[in-house]
């Protein structure tokens, strides 16, 4: 058996295998499904100050090999989040991870402070990449400038694993990525959706209630990789690679790239165990390949 | 407990032109389904097909330890089900959303069908009778081709139909069945409540029917879906608390919950 644990900036993790905001809830929905004592890390819903209806519904539409998503960021807020679901979740037997989002810098960092106190989170991730709410998300993450604010307003607050999200949107991703690093950023989680369109020919009209929505998939992930290896060189925090993960060889491509831990997102919708099963995976194939740890083949590209 | 497992086929019957009707079966006994449920079903070997399909549990064979499912064949995923064989197995993650509202003795119970959407009905109609309850169906359909499992139908209580084409039953939508009309029986003492699934325009049509009536009226909705566990958020319905997951807090919903304009 190869060692799979790895150690994210002080997050220390049984395997690679997280599973993506977004893409599975606050995990309790899967708990009936996969063991999620085995996951290395859940990244739960993204969280903002205030509540969030999100956007109308239709907020998905489905694509070639992969899929539109314009949720908008639902969720009951962060007071909430403390008050009810993290009750639920605190003795989940992972790294249990909350997704930060917000639309200022202050916002961003306010609720940073409130999951700051929550004893059994032991790290964020900073959402700077959403494409799908008008303010904040993603026009945080596509400059420097804007990237920079957020993480050093949510790094004077925030004590514990700063994780932040970079999206693929941007001209050179690499240039954030440096930019979110010297902000004190502990690593950086890559990518977020692309976004992207659908439209009903007959119709005459868009598949998503809001016009645009985030892609994700299979799609996506030779974009993913290239982000992934683009940024790995650039930066000297550790890189956490998602974007199409299916399978465990898919999560070895990233982990060539550069990548030191994965994220599982879309695939859950297919197979609800997949974060599982993929990190059995990477293991077996490491044996099957005679290395010993993951930093034999980490970035070797 | 909800399951995601390989299921095996046991039967594939094609009903009508259109349709195709899966019977599934498993080693272990299939859990408790409470009727409305549904399943999500990875489709095999259709490249277009990505993500999992919505269906309605039609029917449990609780002595065979049978799940029947009714399909209509409308694009690429549904199609290639109806490829499958005996002997097949098919990956299914179920039993999933909340369902009908249980039934009780003696109570009247009339189960509104349109189109595909009869097909949870009929599970509805064997556990409704089991309690005691007494269900009656109204089904429609675009003509007699499209109303399938009648005689499934009729064990569990008395069928009316319609048709648009007037090929059987009442000529027009299953709103203008002579059952809902001023001479009828049934309607008169307003003593019964509505189990409605189908398109949304008919079941809004039946809604308004109900909320003008003063009836207690629950429809399944079939927003498009994509974890099926309460986790993506993408299947959201507005409601009077807000946006909700129509797989997890439905596909059953009072239409007093809606934000229908009806
Ligand atoms: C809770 C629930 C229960 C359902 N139960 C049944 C059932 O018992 N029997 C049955 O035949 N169908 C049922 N459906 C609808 C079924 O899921 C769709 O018809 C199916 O997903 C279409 O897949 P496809 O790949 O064949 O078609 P696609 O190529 O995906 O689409 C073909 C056409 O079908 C429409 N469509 C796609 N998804 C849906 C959807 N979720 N709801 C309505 N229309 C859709 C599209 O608009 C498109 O025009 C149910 C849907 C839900 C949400
Ligand atoms: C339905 C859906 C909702 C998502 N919500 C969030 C979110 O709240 N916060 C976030 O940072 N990313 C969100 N994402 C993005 C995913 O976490 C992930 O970055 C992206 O889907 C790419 O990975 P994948 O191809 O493995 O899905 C969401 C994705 C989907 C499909
Ligand atoms: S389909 Fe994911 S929440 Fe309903």
């Amino acid at each position: 058996m190869a060692d799979i644990k790895v150690n994210i900036a002080g997050l220390q993790m049984q395997n690679p295998v997280m599973t993506a905001s977004g893409t599975f809830g606050y995990g309790i929905e899967f708990a009936d499904l996969v063991d999620l004592s085995k996951i290395g890390g859940i990244i739960m819903k993204g969280t903002t100050l205030q509540p969030r209806e999100g956007n109308d519904y239709p907020r998905m539409a489905e694509t070639a090999s992969g899929m539109l998503n314009c949720v908008g960021l639902q969720n009951k807020g962060v007071d909430y989040f403390c008050s009810h679901i993290y009750p639920q979740v605190k003795d989940i037997k992972t790294n249990m991870i909350v997704n930060v989002s917000g639309n200022s810098p202050e916002t961003y960092a306010e609720c940073a402070a409130r999951i700051n106190e929550l004893d059994a989170i032991p790290a964020i991730e900073l959402n700077i990449s959403c494409p799908n709410v008008k303010q904040g998300g993603m026009a945080f993450g596509v400059t420097c400038e804007g990237a920079s604010q957020v993480v050093r307003a949510v790094r004077e607050v925030y004590k514990k694993t700063l994780i932040v999200k970079l999206s693929p949107n941007v001209t050179s991703i690499a240039d954030i990525a440096r930019a979110v690093e010297d902000s004190g950023a502990d690593a950086v989680s890559l990518i977020n959706t692309l976004m992207g369109m659908s439209i009903d020919i007959e119709r005459r009209k868009s598949r998503l209630s809001i016009g645009t929505g985030g892609l994700s998939g299979p799609a996506v992930k030779p974009v993913a990789v290239r982000c992934v290896w683009q940024v790995a060189k650039a930066v000297g925090i550790p890189v956490i690679g998602l974007g199409g993960i299916m399978t465990a060889e898919d999560a070895i491509e990233f982990i060539m790239a550069g990548a030191s831990a994965i994220e599982i997102g879309t695939a859950n919708f297919i197979d609800p165990a997949i974060s599982v099963k993929v990190a059995d995976g990477i293991n077996q194939w490491l044996d099957r390949h005679g290395c010993s740890s993951l930093a034999d083949i980490r970035g070797v590209i | 407990m909800k399951y995601c497992k390989d299921l095996k086929i046991v039967g594939v019957e094609y009903p009508s032109d259109g349709y195709v009707l899966l019977k599934l079966t498993d080693k272990e006994q299939l859990p408790a389904i409470n009727a409305g449920q549904f399943v999500e079903i990875k489709v095999e070997g259709s490249p277009s097909t990505f993500l999992r399909r919505p269906i309605s549990i039609h029917f449990v064979d609780v002595e065979n330890n049978q799940m029947w499912l009714l399909i209509q064949l409308v694009g690429e995923g549904t199609r290639k089900l109806a490829q499958l064989h005996e002997g097949d197995s098919l990956n299914v993650l179920f039993p999933l959303g909340n369902g009908f509202t249980k039934g009780t003795e003696g109570e009247k119970v009339l189960l509104v069908g349109g189109g595909v959407g009869i097909a949870p009905l009929l599970d509805y109609g064997r556990q409704l009778k089991e309690c005691g309850a007494c269900p009656t169906f109204l089904l429609g359909g675009r003509s007699s081709r499209n109303l399938l499992q009648l005689d499934e139908f009729k064990k569990y209580g008395e069928v009316f139909v319609t048709t648009e084409d007037g090929s059987m039953g009442d000529k027009g939508f299953v709103t203008n069945s002579s059952l809902l009309g001023e001479s009828s029986q049934y309607v008169k003492n307003k003593d019964f409540r509505i189990s409605c699934c189908g398109p949304k325009p008919m079941m809004m049509a039946v809604a308004k029917y109900a909320k003008q009536n003063e009836i207690p009226c629950e429809v399944s909705l079939e927003n498009m879906m994509a974890c099926g566990l309460g986790a993506c958020l993408c299947c959201v319905e507005k409601t009077v608390k807000g946006n909700v997951c129509v797989c997890k807090e439905g596909p059953v919903f009072n239409i007093n919950e809606l934000t229908w304009q009806i």
